[in-house]
């Protein structure tokens, strides 16, 4: 009896969980007759494509959508190259200043993004980088780089340094016993900080609202989707289309991603 | 640790972040502080030579009565949204522990892809669920015997409006907080649980008598969290109201926006974020200093 109750709420809480993602998918796969009837359908009972492909083709898309991967891949692949090196400073160098260097680091975690919006905005606008993705690349970068730096430190840490100290005996130099030892055992810290970077430069909204002021063709997806009346009026198809498509990426990385992270992947290689 | 201090190689590897962190974290801050205290507009905008101004628009904010409204609200939305985060979440991650293999990967896979969901596209979607004539949420309300939400126009009232941000800030928070904590209740040792049994606790003794002392600190990490999270909350506000109707749900970060962006009265919307962020580490160091010392 205990345990069927406490089933029954899990499979409430689940589905309470699921519904607004499933319904996103649904209603962009449901006819519009099915999703203006007076009775909601819960099942594609007839799956079309056609909201897709009115999203697809609403102007701009495609650019949003290449503007949104551009700043985001971009974002993610500086920020974990400059992660790496400061990382690597920190958990495998000893040098005057890095206690300061790395608390300056767990400082910079916190810092008070929103308040920063006016005056990166007016240094934009003064060194004529509004309306620019160089300009949103760069905050995007610095927003997430000292979470990378201070998750891959941790993962740097975790490797023994005399798994290096062997390669480098064995004939190795100390930039190929990086690349050939330590990198590959450090590819689940280098997958958990890109989703994170991934995550964050994908949703980002406001310095994007700030930033691209003029030049409608710099917009990125988040602002697209957020002025989807302006675009679809109401047709709620197209829209959850847009959404799920806009949804996807994230949510298809975050499912990959997820089980590759944290996996002991140095488990058997010192002890053995 | 191999290197001989003295050495130049860490400096250079250090120089892209000190770099970066220089040009685009710590002069946008300097910046932000000086701006909030001069006289800075559109026509300093335009054409510089920003005046300083002293304390005056900290003065302007904390003499009129509307920046007290909005910090009242903000504290009353941080407060609400929390409480119900940690509190749903904490049954959640005690639900899990007690699941069997099957139904617990399937509610963490539910947890992980809804905290995936980018937040716009939730936000859209929220829009569309609450829909006056067409949304589930009514649908179901009427169904289940609320006839007067019938067309109900969630959107148009400042109350409701406040109720489906909450709504979706939980659904979005919840997540995350309860896999933490559900990582954390793992970690306590089954032998405890055992002997409390054995003593004669009930589940609601055990809960306060081990569970919480024992995660602590944990719970401390997470309320923080959430509250950092909730009390700087913008783009679900915007998107949806845009901190209305009638400025219901203009908390904070909103109302510096709103200030800045629509009004471009940058040194006002500087000042607003200054006392936001002052205001949001004062009560967090307090906060977290009592609960880690209890």
């Amino acid at each position: 009896m205990k345990r069927l109750t406490l089933n029954a709420a899990a499979v409430v809480v689940l589905v309470t969980t699921i519904f607004p993602v499933y319904w996103m998918f649904l209603t962009a796969f449901k006819p519009t007759g099915d999703i203006q009837s007076a009775t909601p359908a819960f099942w594609p009972a007839h799956p079309t494509l056609e909201h897709f492909v009115t999203a697809v083709n609403a102007p701009g898309f495609w650019t949003y959508w290449r503007n949104s991967l551009v700043v985001t891949v971009a974002a993610v692949l500086i920020a974990l190259v400059t992660a790496l090196l400061a990382a690597f400073a920190v958990a495998r160098m000893r040098w005057r200043g890095r206690g300061a260097f790395v608390i300056a680091v767990f400082a910079a975690q916190m810092a008070p993004w929103e308040a920063l919006l006016v005056p990166v905005f007016i240094i934009a606008r003064d060194t004529e980088l509004l309306d620019s993705l160089a300009m949103l690349t760069g905050v995007y970068f610095m927003i997430t780089l000292p979470f990378t730096i201070v998750t891959l430190r941790g993962f740097l840490a975790a490797i023994p340094p005399e798994l290096e100290e062997a390669a480098q005996v064995d004939g190795c130099g100390r930039l190929a016993a990086f690349r050939r030892v330590v990198f590959p055992l450090l590819a689940p810290g280098l997958m958990a900080t890109s989703l994170f970077g991934f995550i964050t430069a994908w949703n980002e909204f406001a310095f994007v609202n700030v930033l691209i002021i003029k030049d409608q063709d710099k917009r990125t997806l988040p602002v697209w989707l957020s002025s989807f009346r302006d675009v679809f009026g109401t047709d709620w198809g197209a829209t959850m289309a847009a959404a799920s498509l806009f949804a996807l990426p994230a949510l298809l990385l975050f499912l990959f991603l997820q089980r590759r992270v944290g996996t002991g992947m140095t488990a058997g290689a010192v002890k053995g | 640790m191999r290197t001989r201090s003295g050495s130049i190689w860490p400096y250079l590897l250090i120089a892209p972040t000190v770099a970066g962190g220089a040009f685009l974290l710590l002069y946008p801050l300097l910046k932000a502080t000086v701006i909030s205290f001069q006289h800075f507009r559109m026509g300093e905008l335009i054409r510089g030579g920003a005046a300083f101004a002293g304390l005056d628009n900290y003065a302007e904010l904390l003499s009129g009565t509307e920046f007290w409204q909005v910090l009242w609200r903000t504290a009353g939305w941080t407060a609400i949204n929390v409480v119900l985060i940690v509190v749903l979440s904490t049954g959640v991650a005690l639900m899990l522990v007690r699941l069997g293999r099957g139904l617990r990967l399937a509610l963490m896979s539910a947890l992980a892809l809804a905290w995936a969901m980018p937040i716009i596209a939730a936000t859209t979607v929220f829009q569309w669920l609450f829909q006056s004539e067409l949304g589930v949420v009514n649908w179901l309300l009427v169904t289940l015997g609320f006839d007067s939400f019938r067309g109900y126009t969630w959107f148009a009232n400042g109350t409701a409006t406040f109720a489906v941000l909450v709504i979706l800030v939980v659904w979005q928070s919840v997540p995350f907080a309860a896999l933490t904590l559900y990582a954390g209740l793992t970690t306590i040792p089954a032998e405890l649980y055992e002997s409390a049994r054995i003593d004669g606790g009930n589940g609601w003794q055990v809960f306060w008598k081990i569970t919480v002392p024992m995660l602590r600190q944990l719970f401390a990490l997470v309320a923080s969290l959430e509250v950092i999270w909730v009390a700087k909350c913008f783009p679900q506000i915007w998107v949806l109201s845009q901190g209305g109707p009638d400025g219901a749900t203009t908390t904070l970060p909103v109302y510096a926006f709103k200030i800045a962006r629509v009004l471009h009265r940058y040194d006002l919307g500087s000042a607003v974020a200054m006392l936001t962020v002052v205001i949001l580490a004062v009560a967090l160091v307090s906060n977290l200093r009592r609960m880690v010392r209890q």
